[in-house]
């Protein structure tokens, strides 16, 4: 199976060493993508989703950030024992990212053609003709409209739905092998969400890519990806097909997201709510990180970590419920 | 403000008339007075010999202290009256402005090359390097500017030269501390991390992507110090410790003709309002240029 992983993570540990202590971002996470995949990655807000991709490509936020353990296998290489020329050859080339935020995610004082060509220059293009046009010819994939007169439009003008496109653009020029979307619809409303997701789909099956694609929302990942894994306080706690995970959750955080879903049939009632709040990441509850506020917990859960279980219908889950039968006092 | 979208036609060029439009309006925001006040400096700084009535250096004992044309006893041909030695105090003026010219832009272009390359470096390294660079402007900043000049024409001589380095001394540490504070602000922003998920070096993003969101600052600062380079300018020169006589220099002239002020009052008058003139024609075309490089109101 490891033959055919294009990205396999293993135990992935990053830490912010702060004033206050230390910030346990991701801790332990493992799990891996095949090419042509797309997996997403979806939890709540300060469950290490992005840091965990920027993990990936080793930018985390320095001088705080460091990643403290585990290996990130791309294609067999360990990319945290590399060197940073190295990286920086991958980056772009291999591994491609799209940023959160496409408002600001482009430089305002140049044009959208001189950043999309800049690309191409990085990839050792020379002529400026031969540049422009492969600007062009990206810009129409992502379908930009009149990309040839647009080209010379700075990011103001143009929108936040058409500025991520540009971002896509840049992401997938150099024909990545694996593009890391970090929340790519969050600042777009529904309609052009939709837009951009299928654009996305269509790129990624298009090229044969691999994709990951972080949200907190989990119609994003339903619509765009095979399998999906779920984080909760720096650790993934279920993984799995989309239709497994959606439809049997065999976690109980995964089964309290599923219910707190708003549903299209049936009368609607209050919608679920998981009592308490994320837990502080400087101060992680023993055990199960998830104890406190499941329904279900028992004695095992305050003392240790659930091990990862193999779920039947695909995918695993860490929880003590699928040890054993759940037979714990 | 005002943006006006471009139209386009069919083939993607703009059409006569908008372009027409675009250029009108861009002529009518053109800072009138800050360049009717500058333009004049400029032109005698460049072409001054071309202009001069009388030689700057000429005495004419005679007529020492004689009045501008306009009052009783004025002479058209001292059109703004002589100094204590006779010389024509136009001519002399229109000397002085290519030495305040000569000495702020390249003493405020130094102090900008240093200035922005010490900021940028120390914004976007941080760590140890930006402490030991800010302290270094910390400590600059805390001695006297004036002080600085003194100290500088006492060790390398008065001249030209000398007031160009404590030009680029005392202004330096501006660039410094505002170009710092810009670096960090834009090293933030989701381009940067953007141009390094697409492999971009670390040179590569200060030089392409944080620099010319920087250039903007500095020019508009640049404008703005040079208005206050020509008073430092004016200042040492006025303590002797610049150009000496008989050179022509507008601080020169006022220290000169202070001991003149209650009979001859134009002397110190009109060097003053030539460096007032530089000053607020500079700091207005300083302001506008702001607008001007603005990305956003840029292509109206």
């Amino acid at each position: 199976m490891n033959q055919e992983c294009l990205l396999s993570v293993e135990n992935l540990k990053t830490y912010f060493f702060t004033k206050s202590g230390v910030v346990k971002a991701v801790d332990g996470v493992t799990f891996s993508v095949s090419p042509g995949e797309a997996l997403g990655i979806a939890g709540e807000s300060g469950s290490g989703k992005s840091i965990t991709c920027l993990s990936l490509v080793r930018l985390v936020p320095q001088p705080a950030g460091r990643i403290v353990g585990g290996k990130v296998l791309f294609q067999g290489e360990d990319l945290l024992i590399k060197k940073e020329e190295e990286m920086r050859e991958l980056r772009g080339k291999t591994i491609a990212m799209i940023l959160q935020d496409p408002l600001t995610s482009l430089n305002p004082v140049f044009t959208i053609g001189n950043q999309v060509g800049e690309v191409f220059k990085l990839n050792g293009d020379k002529k400026w003709k031969t540049i422009r046009a492969k600007a062009i010819d990206i810009l129409n994939r992502v379908k930009i409209p009149s990309a040839e007169q647009r080209l010379n439009d700075y990011p103001f003008q143009f929108s936040g739905g058409m500025r991520q496109r540009v971002l896509a653009a840049v992401g997938i020029a150099r024909k990545p092998k694996l593009l890391i979307a970090d929340e790519p619809t969050t600042s777009l409303d529904v309609t052009i969400q939709d837009q951009f997701l299928r654009l996305l789909k269509e790129l990624q099956q298009r090229t044969e890519m691999s994709l990951i694609l972080v949200t907190h929302d989990l119609g994003v990942v339903a619509e765009t990806c095979d399998r999906v894994a779920i984080m909760y306080a720096g650790r993934i706690v279920e993984i799995g097909s989309v239709e497994r995970v959606y439809h049997a959750p065999a976690h109980p955080y995964t089964n309290a997201l599923m219910k707190a879903l708003p549903k299209l049939r049936g009368r609607t009632k209050r919608l679920y709510q998981i009592e308490g709040e994320p837990p502080n990441l400087y101060d992680l509850p023993s055990g199960c990180r998830f104890h406190p506020r499941c329904p279900m917990a028992k004695d095992i859960c305050r003392e240790k970590y659930p091990p990862e279980v193999l779920v039947s219908g695909g995918g695993a889950a860490a929880c003590w419920l699928l040890v054993n039968g759940g037979n714990h006092p | 403000m005002m943006v006006v979208m471009e139209k386009r036609g069919s083939n993607g060029k703009v059409p006569f008339f908008h372009r027409w439009r675009r250029t009108r309006l861009r002529l009518r925001r053109l800072p009138i007075l800050g360049i009717g006040l500058l333009m004049p400096i400029i032109v005698c700084g460049i072409f001054g010999p071309a202009f001069y009535p009388h030689e700057p250096t000429q005495m004419n004992l005679a007529k020492s202290l004689h009045p501008p044309a306009l009052l009783p006893r004025g002479e058209w041909s001292y059109f703004l009256g002589t100094d204590q030695l006779g010389r024509d105090l136009l001519s002399r003026l229109i000397e002085g402005a290519r030495v305040s010219l000569i000495v702020s832009i390249f003493g405020v272009a130094l102090a900008g090359l240093m200035g922005v390359s010490l900021g940028m470096i120390a914004g976007y390294f941080g760590g140890g390097l930006d402490h030991i660079i800010m302290r270094i402007v910390d400590m600059m900043m805390s001695i006297p500017p004036i002080l600085m000049a003194i100290l500088l024409a006492a060790s390398l001589g008065s001249g030209m030269m000398t007031i160009i380095l404590s030009i680029m001394v005392i202004f330096w540490t501006g660039y410094a501390r505002v170009i710092r504070g810009e670096t960090l602000s834009v090293k933030q922003r989701d381009f940067v991390t953007l141009a390094m998920v697409t492999g971009c070096g670390r040179v590569r993003i200060l030089m392409k992507h944080i620099f010319p969101n920087l250039v903007n600052t500095a020019l508009v600062l640049a404008t703005l110090q040079l208005g206050r380079a020509i008073i430092i300018e004016a200042s040492i020169t006025f303590l002797g410790l610049g150009l000496q006589p008989p050179a022509s220099a507008w601080g020169l002239i006022i220290s000169e003709g202070r001991m003149y002020l209650s009979t001859a009052w134009w002397i110190p008058t009109f060097s003053g309002l030539a460096i007032m003139m530089t000053v607020l024609g500079s700091n207005i075309t300083g302001d506008w240029l702001r607008n001007a490089l603005d990305p956003k109101l840029r292509r109206i």
